[in-house]
C-alpha cells in the first residue's frame, strides 16, 4: 500500500492539520517508511484472536446519573483564546 | 548538612525525621542546584514559591509528628501533569499559556503525601519522541557525557527532563510518564531507576492523554527504595479515571528484604537482536548471574511476538493519539491561529493545529487518522489490536509456567548525542523502544535498573519486567538485582 499525494492531502484534512501543497511529497515519503514497517503484522497469523479492548480485564463502574459537579463557568472559560459574555467565541459557522 | 540535594527520598525522609534537616533547607538546596542547571534544560517552568510554602508547611507537619510517606521531600513533576495554578503544556506550543483550574490526580496524591512541588519538567511534546528533541523548550541535555568529549547526549524521552533532574540530582525525585517506554529509557540512559507500574495502578485523570490504553504514570528515582517509597504514594483507586483499578496498594518498601531465592527469572530468547552492541549482551548476562548468585532460578523462555510489538504501537498508539489530541481545536484552551480575512471555522482548525503541534505530533496524528480511516480500519487497527492480544497471551504463557519475572535489556543502546538522529528515518528512532514497548502492550509492571557503564563510561540499564499488579515482587527482584549490581557512577558537574 503505497500512499500518493492525494491520499496524503486526505489525511492532512482529515487530521485537520494544514499541509503546505510543496510540504505533501516528503510527508507521503514518510508515511510510507512508516506504513512500511507496520505491514510486517500483515505476517502474522491473526485467525481467530479477538482485537484487544481492555489490557486489564475490567467491567466499567457504573453510577448513578446525577449531577456532581458544575457551576464553574469561569473556569471553564479561563483558558480559552477568545471568551466573551460566559461563552467560547469562535468565526461564524452558519452563514 | 551539605549537599542535601544530592540524597535520597529515603535518606532525607530520615534526616527530617530525625531533626538533622528541615524541608525548606532541603528545597532551598534543590532550587539553587536548578538555578545553576540552565544548561541541561531540565525544569522548563520553576516554582519556588509554591516550593517554599510547601516546603514550611510540611516542617510544621513533621514538628508536630504528623508526616506522611513523602512529608517535605523535594521533587519535579513531568509536564504532562496538570497542576493547578502552574503552565502544564506537555512541552507543546498548542497548550502555551494554560493554566490548569484542577491538579491531576498523582500530583495530588503525592501533595496530600507531603511532597514539595519544585517546578515542571522538560520531556518531548505530548510524550511522543525517546530523546527529548521534539519539545518546544528545546533539547533537554543528559548530565552524563562520553568521557571527556563535550558533545551533548540525550537524556532520553519522552522522560528526558525528568530523568536529566534526578541524575543531576537537581530534585530527590521526578513524576514520569511511560506509554512505550518514556520512563524506563531515560532512566536507563541516565543512571536512574524508573517503573511503570501496572495498567490501571495510577490515575490517568489529569495527565495530558497521549494513547489511552498504553498510558501510566510511575516515579523516576535515584533508588529502587525510593521507587517504592515514591510508587506507593502515587497509586490507589481513583473514580475519576475508569479503567483505574480498585486495589490495595501495599507496603512496597516493607517487601524490600533482597531476598528472591528460589523466584525464577525468565531470560526472552527473542531479545537477543541482531547488531545489538557488545556491551549490552554482556551486561544481560551480568544481570542475569547476579541473580543466579542471589539464589533465583534463570530459565530460557520464549515470547514468540515480541518482532510484532513495535509495529502494532505504531498503528494503536498513533490512532489514539489521533483522537485524543482531536481537543486541541483552538477553542476551549491554549494556542489559536491568528486567522486571515474571511476565514472560517475550519481554517481555524487547519492553521491552529499546523502551528500549534511540532512535526513528529503531526505525523503522528495522521498517521493514527489514516489507520483508523473507513477502509483501512479493519486492516490497520483491528489487526493491530489482534497481535496485541497475542502478546499479551505470550506473557501470560510464560507466567502461567511459573516464571515470576522477565530480565531483558532496557534499551538497545547507551545514550546517543543530541541531533545525531535528525537524518534517520523514524522507524530508527522508534527502534529505541523495541524492549520496553511490550511491556505496554501487555499491560504489565516493568522496571529499569542501572546495572553498569559501557566502554565510555555512560551508563546501562536492565529491564526487569513482573506479573500484572504484583509490583512488590517485582521492585524487590529490582532491589536484589541493584544490590547486587551496586552502581554508583554519577556523573561530573560540568553544567
Amino acid at each position: 500500500m503505497s500512499i500518493d499525494q492525494n491520499t496524503a492531502a486526505k489525511v492532512a484534512k482529515l487530521a485537520r492539520i494544514k499541509v503546505e501543497e510543496d510540504a505533501l511529497p516528503a510527508l507521503a515519503s514518510e508515511f510510507n517508511t512508516i506504513l512500511g514497517f507496520i505491514e510486517q503484522l500483515n505476517e502474522v497469523d491473526v485467525e481467530g484472536v479477538e482485537p484487544m479492548v481492555s489490557v486489564t480485564p475490567m467491567r466499567l463502574k457504573r453510577r448513578d446519573d446525577v449531577v456532581t459537579d458544575g457551576d464553574q463557568q469561569d473556569k471553564v472559560l479561563s483558558n480559552a483564546p477568545d471568551a466573551r459574555e460566559g461563552f467560547f467565541a469562535v468565526p461564524k459557522v452558519v452563514e | 548538612m551539605s549537599d542535601l540535594n544530592k540524597l535520597t527520598l529515603a535518606e532525607a525522609r530520615d534526616a527530617l525525621r530525625k531533626g538533622d534537616t528541615t524541608s525548606v533547607e532541603l528545597t532551598e538546596s534543590c532550587l539553587a542546584a536548578i538555578d545553576a542547571a540552565d544548561a541541561l534544560n531540565a525544569f522548563v517552568h520553576k516554582t519556588p514559591d509554591i516550593a517554599l510554602e510547601r516546603a514550611a508547611a510540611a516542617d510544621t507537619r513533621i514538628k508536630s509528628g504528623d508526616a506522611p510517606s513523602m512529608c517535605g521531600l523535594p521533587i519535579g513533576i513531568k509536564d504532562l501533569f496538570c497542576t493547578k495554578g502552574v503552565p502544564s503544556q506537555a512541552a507543546s506550543r498548542i497548550l502555551e499559556g494554560f493554566k490548569p483550574e484542577y491538579e491531576s490526580t498523582v500530583s495530588q496524591k503525592l501533595a496530600d503525601a507531603g511532597a514539595v512541588m519544585l517546578g515542571k519538567l522538560n520531556m518531548d511534546e505530548f510524550a511522543m519522541g525517546s530523546s527529548n528533541e521534539t519539545s518546544v523548550y528545546g533539547n533537554a541535555v543528559n548530565p552524563w557525557r562520553r568521557g571527556n568529549d563535550d558533545a551533548p547526549l540525550t537524556p532520553g524521552g519522552s522522560s528526558g527532563g525528568s530523568a536529566a533532574a534526578v541524575a543531576a540530582d537537581l530534585c530527590l525525585a521526578a513524576t514520569g510518564t511511560d506509554t512505550g517506554g518514556s520512563i524506563r529509557q531515560p532512566a536507563a540512559f541516565t543512571g536512574t531507576v524508573g517503573i511503570k507500574p501496572t495498567y490501571g495502578r495510577c490515575s490517568r485523570w489529569g495527565i495530558v492523554a497521549f494513547a489511552s490504553s498504553l498510558d501510566q504514570a510511575g516515579p523516576m528515582t535515584k533508588s529502587v527504595r525510593d521507587a517504592a517509597i515514591m510508587l506507593e504514594a502515587m497509586m490507589g483507586h481513583d473514580p475519576k479515571d475508569s479503567t483505574s483499578a480498585e486495589l490495595a496498594v501495599p507496603d512496597f518498601e516493607a517487601m524490600l528484604t533482597g531476598d528472591i531465592r528460589g523466584k525464577k527469572i525468565g531470560i526472552p530468547r527473542e531479545y537477543h537482536m541482531e547488531g545489538m552492541p557488545a556491551e549490552i549482551d554482556a551486561l544481560w548476562a551480568e544481570g542475569r548471574k547476579m541473580l543466579a548468585d542471589a539464589g533465583a532460578e534463570i530459565v530460557d523462555i520464549s515470547l514468540p511476538h515480541t518482532k510484532y510489538a513495535l509495529p502494532a504501537y505504531y498503528v494503536i498508539a498513533p490512532a489514539e493519539a489521533s483522537s485524543n489530541l482531536a481537543r486541541y481545536d483552538g477553542v476551549r484552551y491554549g494556542h489559536r491561529a491568528t486567522l486571515a480575512q474571511g476565514d472560517g471555522i475550519t481554517e481555524m482548525y487547519e492553521k491552529t493545529r499546523a502551528e500549534g503541534f511540532g512535526h513528529e505530533v503531526q505525523r503522528r496524528v495522521m498517521v493514527g487518522t489514516y489507520v483508523l480511516s473507513a477502509g483501512f480500519y479493519d486492516a490497520y487497527y483491528n489487526r493491530a489490536r489482534r497481535v496485541r492480544t497475542l502478546i499479551k497471551r505470550d506473557f501470560e504463557t510464560v507466567f502461567a509456567q511459573g516464571v515470576d519475572a522477565i530480565l531483558t535489556p532496557a534499551t538497545p543502546s547507551a545514550a546517543f548525542g543530541l541531533g545525531e538522529m535528525t537524518d534517520a528515518d523514524p522507524v530508527q528512532m522508534y527502534l529505541n523502544d523495541v524492549f520496553t514497548v511490550t511491556v505496554n502492550l501487555a499491560g504489565l509492571p516493568g522496571i529499569s535498573v542501572p546495572a553498569g557503564v559501557d566502554a565510555q563510561g555512560l551508563p546501562l540499564g536492565l529491564q526487569l519486567i513482573g506479573r500484572p499488579w504484583e509490583e512488590g515482587d517485582l521492585l524487590n527482584t529490582a532491589y536484589a538485582l541493584e544490590t547486587a549490581a551496586g552502581f554508583v557512577a554519577k556523573p561530573g558537574n560540568w553544567w
